[in-house]
């Protein structure tokens, strides 16, 4: 459950310059890549533009086909083109080799060169960038505060640090496509959420298309535009990311309380006495604890089905702050006694998980008119 | 007491070792680095003068130098004189004598290194060259050191490949170990003493620098 933008000044959301708007060119991947215990068969086509999860369970394939992108594995047939240019094809024997590949991959482990110090790693990427303008080592610097690391010893680094310094590296080539294999994997659930921010605000300031590899529901939902989920060496679904987290059949994929909704906002108002921030969504009023956005700052909050309770008269003297009335549009009987139900709102819709008992007790039918219960704590910050 | 094989041997020794870093490296790097069939094959004769006994090696080397052969004829008339008796055919000896303590050291600090550091590399644009001079080079530093070391002291203790190609040439071939051999069949053992006490005296102090220069090398590993 998360909420932003996060409290970092650095890549404070009203700062950052939109992503480049055109006619996005996409990353076509079709390929089939078979090793001793696993095959990865592909046919997908992904915009090249903003960040697009390649989500799935461990083993499901997701480094691999970024690997396959970045030309470390070499597909049995098929393609991959990044635009207008073929990086790879077994019909006409293309195979770009990976340094050649304006890709830029960021390794899980972040593989810094232990013989240089941090500045000699950021140059080492820096000399070898694709032409072109754009940013340059100040702004990366800058963007990822690295100022204070550029003289220590990768050595020296505590986790989130090297994750940052990784990053700052892969994005001094200019890569036209990034490339991250779960950056925040390695990490504890603290240092995630320090350098979060920084990643957010990278991907955003320097607008580099990006793939991102992860199996943390909520990272997704945090900042992918679409999501792509891989499942057995195989992509079960792809799309925009709210629509892919509502999508009930790949909610086996994504974990049995993670589902939810994703709904995008803007935030309304605060008070710094009481820690609140008020978010319009569509016009209703969600309050969710204090975050630091500006007035109009773009946010996403992502509910989970089970975080929602429904009631059928408005409830009095109640300690949740949000109650959305709304419509009972539908009901879909889950396993063990579980219903998820979905509501209308004036805008948004919301998935309520609720148990059989509930549902026969109040009746619910599609079509009532219901108040959906969201209790502010539920979004961790 | 003669200096002349002390500085023979030293110059023997460095010459070798120069040399094998220009040839042995790129050997031990496709060592490392390949994955084509011919890799054992190759690994076997790089390894074969560390098993052979120095006078199978020493009297093939000679045969294949000596002035009827291709090689020593060649030798001969571009420079008007024989590879074998000579400096220059004990450079080419030792060349190959040595080759395996220049050559293993490399190939297993390369190997070390996994497919991480090239990966980096490629995916900052570093090219397959670029990576291998700015990234498994220094990445190897101890791997260097080590080598460097073993080919280095271990040109200089070599005796028998010696004997067979050069013989015993003063100021030519007659490097310390054939020296002290030399002392001791005439029976001139305080000559031989000294020698062969500078030589353990040198071997240690090396070894000596060796180790503590290691423990500040930290092995770069991740």
């Amino acid at each position: 459950m998360s909420v932003d933008p996060s409290r970092r000044p650095a890549v404070r959301a009203s700062e950052l310059p939109t992503r480049p708007i055109g006619r996005a060119s996409t990353l076509a991947m079709d390929f089939h890549l078979q090793r001793a215990d696993f095959g990865l068969a592909v046919t997908v086509e992904v915009p090249l533009e903003g960040v697009t999860a390649v989500f799935g369970a461990s083993g499901s394939g997701k480094t691999t086909l970024l690997r396959a992108v970045a030309g470390f594995e070499r597909p049995d047939r098929g393609r991959v083109v990044a635009g207008t240019d073929t990086w790879f094809d077994s019909a006409t024997r293309t195979d770009v080799p990976p340094h050649r590949r304006p890709a830029g991959f960021m390794f899980q482990d972040t593989r810094l060169f232990t013989h240089l110090d941090v500045a000699g790693n950021l140059d080492f990427a820096a000399q070898r960038a694709v032409a072109g303008g754009g940013f340059d080592r100040a702004d990366v610097v800058t963007a990822l505060d690295l100022e204070p690391l550029l003289h220590r010893r990768t050595g020296s680094l505590s986790g989130g640090e090297r994750q940052r310094v990784a990053l700052g590296r892969t994005l001094l080539t200019r890569p036209r496509i990034l490339l991250l294999d779960e950056p925040l994997a390695a990490l504890e659930r603290e240092r995630k959420a320090d350098i979060l921010p920084y990643l957010e605000g990278a991907l955003s300031r320097f607008g580099i298309p990006t793939l991102y590899v992860s199996h943390d529901i909520d990272e997704v939902a945090r900042f992918a535009d679409r999501m792509l989920l891989l499942s057995a060496g195989r992509v079960q679904a792809h799309g925009p990311t709210p629509q892919m987290l509502e999508r009930l059949d790949l909610q086996p994929a994504m974990g049995r309380f993670e589902a939810g909704v994703l709904l995008a906002g803007r935030v309304l108002r605060r008070d710094p006495r009481l820690h609140l921030t008020w978010v319009d969504v569509g016009g209703d009023e969600i309050a969710v604890p204090e975050i630091t956005g500006a007035g109009g700052a773009e946010v996403r909050l992502r509910i989970r089905a089970r975080d929602v309770a429904l009631a059928t008269r408005r409830p009095e003297g109640i300690s949740i702050r949000n109650v959305l009335p709304g419509t009972l549009l539908e009901l879909t009987p889950g396993d063990a006694g579980f219903v998820e139900a979905l509501v209308e709102l004036r805008a948004a819709r919301i998935r309520s998980r609720l148990t059989l008992a509930a549902v026969e007790e109040l009746r619910l039918e599609p079509g009532m008119s219901v108040f959906a219960l969201v209790k502010t704590v539920s979004f961790g910050v | 007491m003669d200096l002349g094989p002390v500085w023979l041997t030293l110059l023997l020794a460095t010459v070798t070792t120069v040399g094998l870093l220009l040839l042995g490296t790129p050997v031990a790097y496709w060592l490392a680095r390949t994955k084509s069939r011919a890799k054992p094959v190759v690994e076997a004769v790089t390894a074969l003068p560390l098993v052979l006994p120095p006078t199978v090696l020493g009297f093939y080397l000679l045969v294949a130098l000596g002035p009827l052969s291709p090689v020593g004829g060649f030798w001969l008339e571009l420079t008007g004189e024989a590879l074998t008796f000579s400096f220059s055919g004990l450079v080419v000896a030792s060349l190959i004598y040595s080759l395996p303590f220049m050559v293993q050291p490399l190939a297993s600090a390369f190997e070390a290194l996994g497919d991480g550091p090239f990966e980096a590399a490629a995916s900052l644009r570093a090219s397959p060259l670029a990576a291998f001079v700015h990234v498994a080079v220094p990445q190897s530093a101890r791997g260097f050191l080590t080598a460097v070391v073993l080919t280095f002291t271990h040109t200089i203790g070599e005796f028998g490949v010696v004997l067979m190609v050069g013989g015993n040439i003063p100021g030519e071939t007659r490097v310390v170990s054939i020296a002290i051999y030399e002392h001791v069949e005439t029976l001139r053992y305080a000559e031989a003493h000294a020698l062969s006490a500078g030589l353990v005296a040198f071997s240690f102090a090396v070894l000596v620098a060796v180790y503590a220069l290691n423990r500040r090398f930290p092995p770069h590993v991740g």
